[in-house]
């Protein structure tokens, strides 16, 4: 049983105009078991909760915490995060050349366990895994990512969550870009990952379309880089009929 | 009338004014002592050559050369004046390869029959023993007819050496052609090369610079038939104080040949420099040919330095393709991130970047046993120095 604890978060990226300050003030609380879905329009802030999670240099957090059962992450290493049991499923996942997906998995897989899989069975563990998310096994002697469809890289980053099978995943907007195929694939990958029954998952998407295929326990609406609203499952209902307006307004007003 | 000469006559190019073509000569008084200011030389540090481009003795035999023939291939040492050099139609284009034609006693001479097909490669080892003595060379690699080899030079030890390399390949050899600069940090080596390829002949030059204070080389290729290929791969990586140059030239003399030239490096410390230079010059007659070329540099550290000008002269407008890209960089933030995203620590990352960039390169070569020693060569290297890597 695992807690991933978000207080007051506060987070800046520079910008030409100086600071700019995107999150502002965000609390949230994951435990394993549960699925939290982050729904909120363009430029809410949804991405960047993500990346400052997983410690992307690029957003400087100013105040608040992120704790994994108490213990701090912010001042950890982005590698030392992954290590404590995270997991960012990207956007847009980047192209590493010349790096074949079996190297980058095994390394990846020896650094999360602190010890090499064994080779027998790590092959077949790699090979099935592709094979859930329908990507060939060739895909293993692949770059990782380049050359890769949107789809392709998102059924990657899928296969990944289930290999190294973290605490919690953050999975930001994994389901953009999907045809509905490929949407399925993925959702049941999540599904997959999340019934394991003791991790938490951070759902963060731009549209309902996804919450047909996974159930979250929580939704949150996301809007001017806070939290506007939470509830339970009902609420994405009420989102898909009415959309953000009425959030973006009040933000807007506030 | 010489082997020469008649090449020269059977190309029956027309004439062309390209700066990319320079007028050869075998005698080295038609070579001025360069200044540093010509096109030619002005990325090479002159100081550190030690006099290859002066006037200093090239008479030393500092050196040793042990020969792994694969069976079928001649590998001998033949007296300059016995010795079919200049077969490649090569003319010395600088003062440094023009004074080792003069200077070299001997030829070595490797000779792959026709039709004979070799998978185990020709190894030829050049140790240097002293630097005191400079030393000059002449490698001549023959391809027959419809042959296929692999003929690997490996360079290492302390030396101060000039060398002109000829490689003919006749109509419808393959040839994989290897050169490993593998030297101690103190030697100096400026080698020219030339490739004179057949009709329907393929050419895979692969040039691994890897050591040495001064490594200048510069290697030309030209057409004989229609349908040749040339593929020229390279991998460098410059430490802290290294010259490394590459100066490449694909002549396009015949109809519906092709070229692809790729070369990559890595630096690292404190003036590290490198040059890559890469002319493909397309004439009148190269009616349909395809070439590229591209050189991407990743510099590790601050104070290393890299050089890349590719050059493009088309005379003719009916061609398949023709196209360059260069590019020098740091390490990518993303690239970082995302390896950092699964666990894998920093300086993991970065050597895997690393070994990505040149993995491109090194997973072509085509030869297992070279393609393993280059992976750990660019590992001790990045070992050597992974600590200042920031």
């Amino acid at each position: 049983m695992s807690t991933l604890e978000i207080k007051d978060l506060h987070v800046s990226v520079k910008t030409e105009e100086g600071d700019k300050e995107i999150l502002k003030g965000v609390d949230l609380t994951v435990k394993s078991g549960e699925v939290h879905a982050i729904m909120g329009p363009n430029g809410s802030g949804k991405s960047t909760l993500a990346y400052s999670i997983a410690g992307h240099p690029k957003y400087d957090v100013t105040s608040g915490s992120v704790t994994l059962d108490g213990v701090d992450i912010l001042s950890m290493t982005v590698d030392q995060r992954a290590r404590a049991g995270l997991f960012l499923a990207m956007q847009y996942p980047v192209e590493v050349p010349g790096v074949s997906v079996a190297n980058f998995l095994r390394t990846a897989k020896t650094a999360i366990d602190g010890e090499a899989p064994k080779l027998r069975t790590w092959v077949k563990d790699v090979n099935e895994a592709l094979e859930r998310v329908t990507l060939d096994k060739e895909f293993a002697q692949r770059s990782v990512n380049e050359g890769f469809s949107g789809g392709e890289k998102k059924r990657h980053e899928i296969a990944q969550l289930e290999l190294l099978n973290p605490k919690f995943a953050v999975l930001d907007e994994t389901d953009s870009g999907l045809d509905i195929d490929a949407l399925r694939v993925v959702s049941d990958g999540v599904n997959r990952y999340s019934t394991q029954g003791d991790r938490g998952v951070l759902l963060i998407t731009h549209y309902t379309r996804i919450l047909q295929y996974i159930k979250p326990d929580y939704v949150h609406v996301f809007v001017a880089g806070r939290l506007a609203e939470s509830g339970g499952r009902e609420l994405a209902d009420q989102l898909e009929a009415e959309g953000y307006d009425k959030y973006v307004k009040a933000a807007a007003q506030a | 009338m010489t082997a020469t000469q008649t090449v020269a006559e059977a190309l029956e190019l027309s004439p062309v004014e390209s700066h990319l073509h320079p007028e050869g000569s075998f005698n080295v008084e038609d070579h001025a002592v360069p200044s540093g200011l010509e096109e030619i030389w002005r990325f090479t540090p002159l100081k550190r050559l030690r006099g290859l481009h002066q006037d200093t003795p090239l008479d030393g035999d500092d050196f040793k050369v042990e020969v792994d023939a694969a069976d079928g291939v001649t590998a001998v040492s033949v007296p300059a004046a016995d010795s079919a050099r200049g077969a490649s139609g090569y003319v010395p284009v600088d003062r440094v390869s023009a004074r080792a034609w003069e200077a070299a006693q001997s030829v070595f001479e490797v000779t792959i029959p026709a039709n004979a097909v070799i998978d185990e490669p020709t190894t030829i080892r050049l140790h240097g023993e002293g630097l005191e003595k400079a030393a000059a060379g002449h490698l001549l690699v023959r391809a027959g007819q419809f042959s296929k080899a692999v003929v690997v030079v490996d360079y290492d030890g302390s030396a101060t050496w000039a060398e002109n390399i000829e490689v003919v390949l006749e109509d419808g050899a393959q040839l994989t052609f290897v050169t490993i600069q593998d030297w101690n940090d103190d030697s100096v080596h400026v080698v020219t090369q030339h490739a004179r390829v057949g009709r329907d002949a393929e050419l895979r030059h692969i040039a691994v610079s890897l050591g040495g204070d001064v490594v200048r080389a510069s290697t030309s290729a030209d057409y004989l038939g229609t349908g040749g290929s040339v593929e020229m791969l390279g991998v460098y990586f410059a430490d802290a104080g290294q010259h490394i140059e590459h100066r490449l030239f694909v002549d396009h003399t015949a109809p519906r040949t092709k070229s692809n030239v790729e070369y990559k490096g890595a630096l690292q410390g404190k003036d590290a420099h490198t040059v890559w230079i890469g002319n493909v010059l397309i004439r009148k007659e190269a009616e349909g040919i395809l070439t590229y070329e591209s050189n991407d540099n990743l510099v590790l550290t601050d104070g290393a330095k890299a050089d890349s000008v590719p050059n493009l002269e088309i005379e003719t407008g009916d061609i398949e393709g023709a196209g360059h890209a260069s590019t020098t960089g740091r390490f990518d933030d993303e690239h970082l991130f995302y390896l950092q995203s699964r666990g894998i620590e920093e300086e993991e990352a970065r050597r895997l970047v690393v070994h990505g960039f040149f993995n491109d390169i090194i997973r072509r070569i085509g030869v297992p046993s070279l393609q393993e020693r280059l992976v750990a060569s660019i590992e001790e290297e990045l070992a050597e120095h992974v600590g200042r890597l920031a």
